[in-house]
């Protein structure tokens, strides 16, 4: 089998899952309690937190642990959008977002908050212009996802916290669900970042862990009220099991980072240098660092995107339509469309995503089986 | 940037005539006890510098412990190269860009210990100054107040580059001040009480009284952490832990409640006089402060210093609390402190403590226990441990869950 869909969600590591099974079994008390049992797992708990906090060179209160990326964009959000709203009503977001970022402010569009969405260029990406037009003394929330998920935009998230310099009223949200050991956490940490999404099963740790960064002093209302865990923030007896997975799994990412990204890069050129060649592909994402080293989004002209997937899957190549939590949506790929790419085109594209762990010989692979589907969709059309 | 040696200038010790060498020797030693976790780091204390050669070990992290120390005015991280202008031409122009933007001027300070080197101090100065002029285009030189200074020392063993100079914490090198006790309940004062102890010199012994079951394990770990990060200014500390629970059950049982605080206080005192004359210490460091609770009256003083006549002293007799938590989130001891395990102090308080407990009183109501019984028992079980920088406490299952995570 040859995984190209790690956009979507990535196998757990097996010495996560170890972590997880050890801690499941072993320290299962509730980090609340005050007896010896409970305070083991209140440590691991702190050590957990304060793990990934020194590998992002953050302090261990601004790492607040979270149910996965969902939440997390949903709580920067609500969050924010709950205690500001006697400041202002006006949020900024991108017309590229995914929809875990999107579906919240229409939410709150419908609560009487104003949203707008930047327009994006031919690269799908936002311009800092077009955000200080949009800025008004209203504005309360600006949030931009940092690598675009379907073709792989790196958004001018730097840049923009420059510009939020100017404005220190605003808080400032970087969905950083795609950009996790991309090489990206200098850009992703600029000092004026206020609010920070990621999720864990991003980076071979479980499915329903996850962490925002929320600067210190930042105010956020909790999205789950109760029994006060995370300092009030987020109530609901910690996942250690899934907390601990996630802190060993993103300390083996961040390990060596810099190698891996060159090598997902080397994966991607081969297979960006290799379909390109072909009259019929329209590729959307660059082969440059203005692009994630992780993500070649094209289309082959004339054959649905579902096609390909499925002509793929036959070779045991695992691809994806663009999003993989809107695949089985019909409607045309939003990302694509916001960028004016024409609906006929874009209804074709599909989405190969890596990790660490692919090879240059997938990626071989992957080449021959494309000539092959290629010729046979040449005489469709 | 690695660097290969720090060059360590003394403070106030300048000033301190015939003990100078003392003071030397003593700050010599502490830099070593601070730094003792990094095994390849030498120290070279000398009559005007103490020169810290790192050996290959992280620059930033020792810097990061040196700021800290007591007796240091200010030191320079400098790297070490053969003794080849050249060499010292392209570790400058390092160091330099490293600091520059456009527009800054520069110096070269240029010293000669082995006066066999080809170049005198002109020479090395010349050198220098024009290979960094030739290769930043802009830079520009100045002799009064320049942006950046590289002090570069021609010395028997290699030439030194430093571009830097970091302030250092100032201050009296720890133990150069004698010895002294300190009470360390774990709340937010008296660490900062023993911050502003050891500042003027004093090394200080921790006594912290313990409760168990009343007060918990974490509690006293809390206090062993709280040390720990105390020492880094000092080197290490000896921690005493006292048992207290008999003495304060025996207390409830007996006296009446509005003397409880203020007879407990007393035996603290006393436990602690004991410790301190048995350790040849000189002193009492305490954390009150004037007026703050019911202990730290006037009255209660009276009352509760009378059980010895050593000097009890308190830095921050005169402080507001938010002074003190001013200082307390300086040294990193605020966060720590307010980690909620009760210690001994909060546990048995009446509802209404005297705030001006009677002298006469207090030592009627004190017969009522057996003093000296419950004493030599506390005593006979208290534990001595030295802790050191870096050391944890709060988190002692480090080791398994490294293997977790």
């Amino acid at each position: 089998m040859i995984y190209f869909d790690n956009s979507a969600t990535t196998k757990i590591n097996s010495g996560v899952l170890d972590t997880y099974n050890k801690v499941s079994q072993n320290i299962w008390g509730n980090p609340s309690s005050l007896h010896q049992f409970g305070s083991e797992a209140h440590n691991l708990l702190t050590q957990s937190r304060m793990q990934i906090a020194k590998l992002l060179n953050v302090s261990p209160g601004e790492i607040l642990f979270t149910s996965g990326g969902t939440e997390g964009d949903n709580w920067a959000i609500k969050g924010t959008a709950m205690i500001k709203r006697k400041f202002g009503n006006h949020i900024i977001t991108t017309s590229v977002e995914h929809a875990a970022v999107h579906n919240p402010v229409e939410q709150l569009k419908k609560l009487g908050f104003e949203i707008t969405y930047l327009p994006v260029d031919k690269n799908g990406r936002v311009s800092v212009e077009d955000l200080k037009k949009a800025i008004r003394p209203t504005t309360i929330l600006v949030s931009i996802m940092a690598v675009n998920n379907e073709i792989g935009t790196i958004e001018p998230v730097k840049a923009i916290g420059e510009l939020l310099k100017k404005y220190p009223k605003i808080t400032y949200h970087i969905d950083a669900i795609q950009g996790v050991a991309k090489g990206l956490e200098n850009i992703i940490f600029n000092d004026r970042v206020d609010l920070v999404s990621f999720s864990g099963h991003k980076f071979h740790a479980p499915r329903g862990t996850g962490f925002n960064y929320k600067r210190d002093g930042k105010k956020i209302a909790p999205l789950m009220a109760g029994g006060g865990q995370e300092r009030g923030l987020r109530s609901g007896t910690e996942n250690l099991p899934g907390i601990a997975a996630m802190a060993k799994a993103f300390r083996l990412v961040m390990t060596n980072e810099d190698e891996k990204v060159r090598h997902q890069r080397q994966i991607k050129s081969e297979i960006f240098n290799h379909i390109k060649k072909f009259p019929n592909v329209i590729i959307f994402s660059k082969n440059d660092d203005t692009f994630a080293p992780h993500i070649l989004c094209f289309a082959i002209k004339g054959v649905r995107g579902e096609t390909v997937v499925h002509a793929f899957e036959k070779y045991g190549i695992y691809i994806s339509t663009t999003s993989a939590c809107s695949s089985r949506d019909q409607s045309v790929t939003s990302t694509l469309s916001s960028m004016h790419v024409d609906s006929s085109i874009a209804e074709d594209a599909v989405r190969i995503s890596l990790d660490e762990n692919n090879t240059i010989e997938e990626a071989k692979k992957f080449n021959q089986v494309f000539d092959q589907l290629y010729q046979q969709f040449s005489k469709l059309s | 940037m690695q660097y290969s040696e720090i060059m360590v200038r003394y403070g106030e010790l300048s000033t301190k005539g015939k003990n100078k060498k003392q003071f030397i020797r003593q700050l010599g030693h502490n830099v070593r006890h601070v730094l003792h976790d990094f095994p390849k780091v030498e120290t070279f204390p000398r009559h005007d510098r103490l020169h810290v050669v790192l050996n290959g070990e992280n620059s930033d992290k020792v810097i990061d412990r040196l700021k800290q120390v007591f007796g240091i005015e200010n030191f320079s991280p400098s790297i070490k190269v053969d003794k080849d202008i050249n060499q010292a031409k392209q570790v400058a122009l390092k160091l330099l860009n490293q600091q520059y933007h456009a527009g800054m001027t520069f110096k070269i300070d240029a010293r000669r210990q082995d006066k066999h080197f080809p170049l005198d101090t002109y020479g090395v100065d010349n050198a220098l100054g024009s290979y960094l002029i030739d290769h930043i285009p802009g830079l520009k030189a100045k002799m009064k107040n320049p942006d950046i200074t590289i002090r570069t020392e021609v010395r028997l063993n290699g030439i030194f580059i430093s571009s830097k100079t970091i302030d250092g914490a100032g201050g009296l090198p720890v133990g150069t001040g004698g010895r002294a006790t300190m009470m360390l309940s774990g709340g937010i004062d008296s660490p900062v009480a023993t911050y502003l102890g050891m500042k003027r010199g004093v090394r200080i012994d921790m006594v912290h009284f313990y409760s168990p079951p009343y007060t918990s394990q974490q509690a006293l770990n809390k206090a062993k952490e709280l040390t720990a990060k105390l020492s880094v200014y000092s080197g290490k500390i000896n921690f005493i832990q006292v048992p207290f629970t008999k003495i304060q059950e025996t207390i409830k049982e007996k006296v009446p409640e509005g003397y409880l605080m203020t007879i407990q206080r007393r035996l603290m005192l006393r436990l602690t006089a004991a410790i301190t004359l048995k350790r040849h210490c000189k002193g009492i460091f305490t954390g009150e402060s004037l007026g703050q609770v019911a202990s730290q009256t006037l009255e209660s003083m009276v009352a509760i210093n009378d059980v010895t006549n050593l000097p009890v002293l308190r830095p921050l007799l005169s402080m507001d609390k938010t002074e003190i938590i001013k200082i307390a989130r300086k040294i990193g001891t605020y966060k720590l402190s307010i980690l909620p395990y009760e210690d001994c102090c909060t546990i048995f308080t009446p509802p209404a403590p005297k705030t001006k407990p009677r002298l006469d009183n207090s030592r009627k109501f004190e017969k009522f226990i057996d003093v000296d019984g419950l004493m030599k028992d506390a005593l006979d079980n208290m534990k001595v441990t030295t802790i050191r920088p870096g050391d944890e406490f709060l988190n002692s299952n480090q080791d398994v869950f490294s293997e977790l995570l």
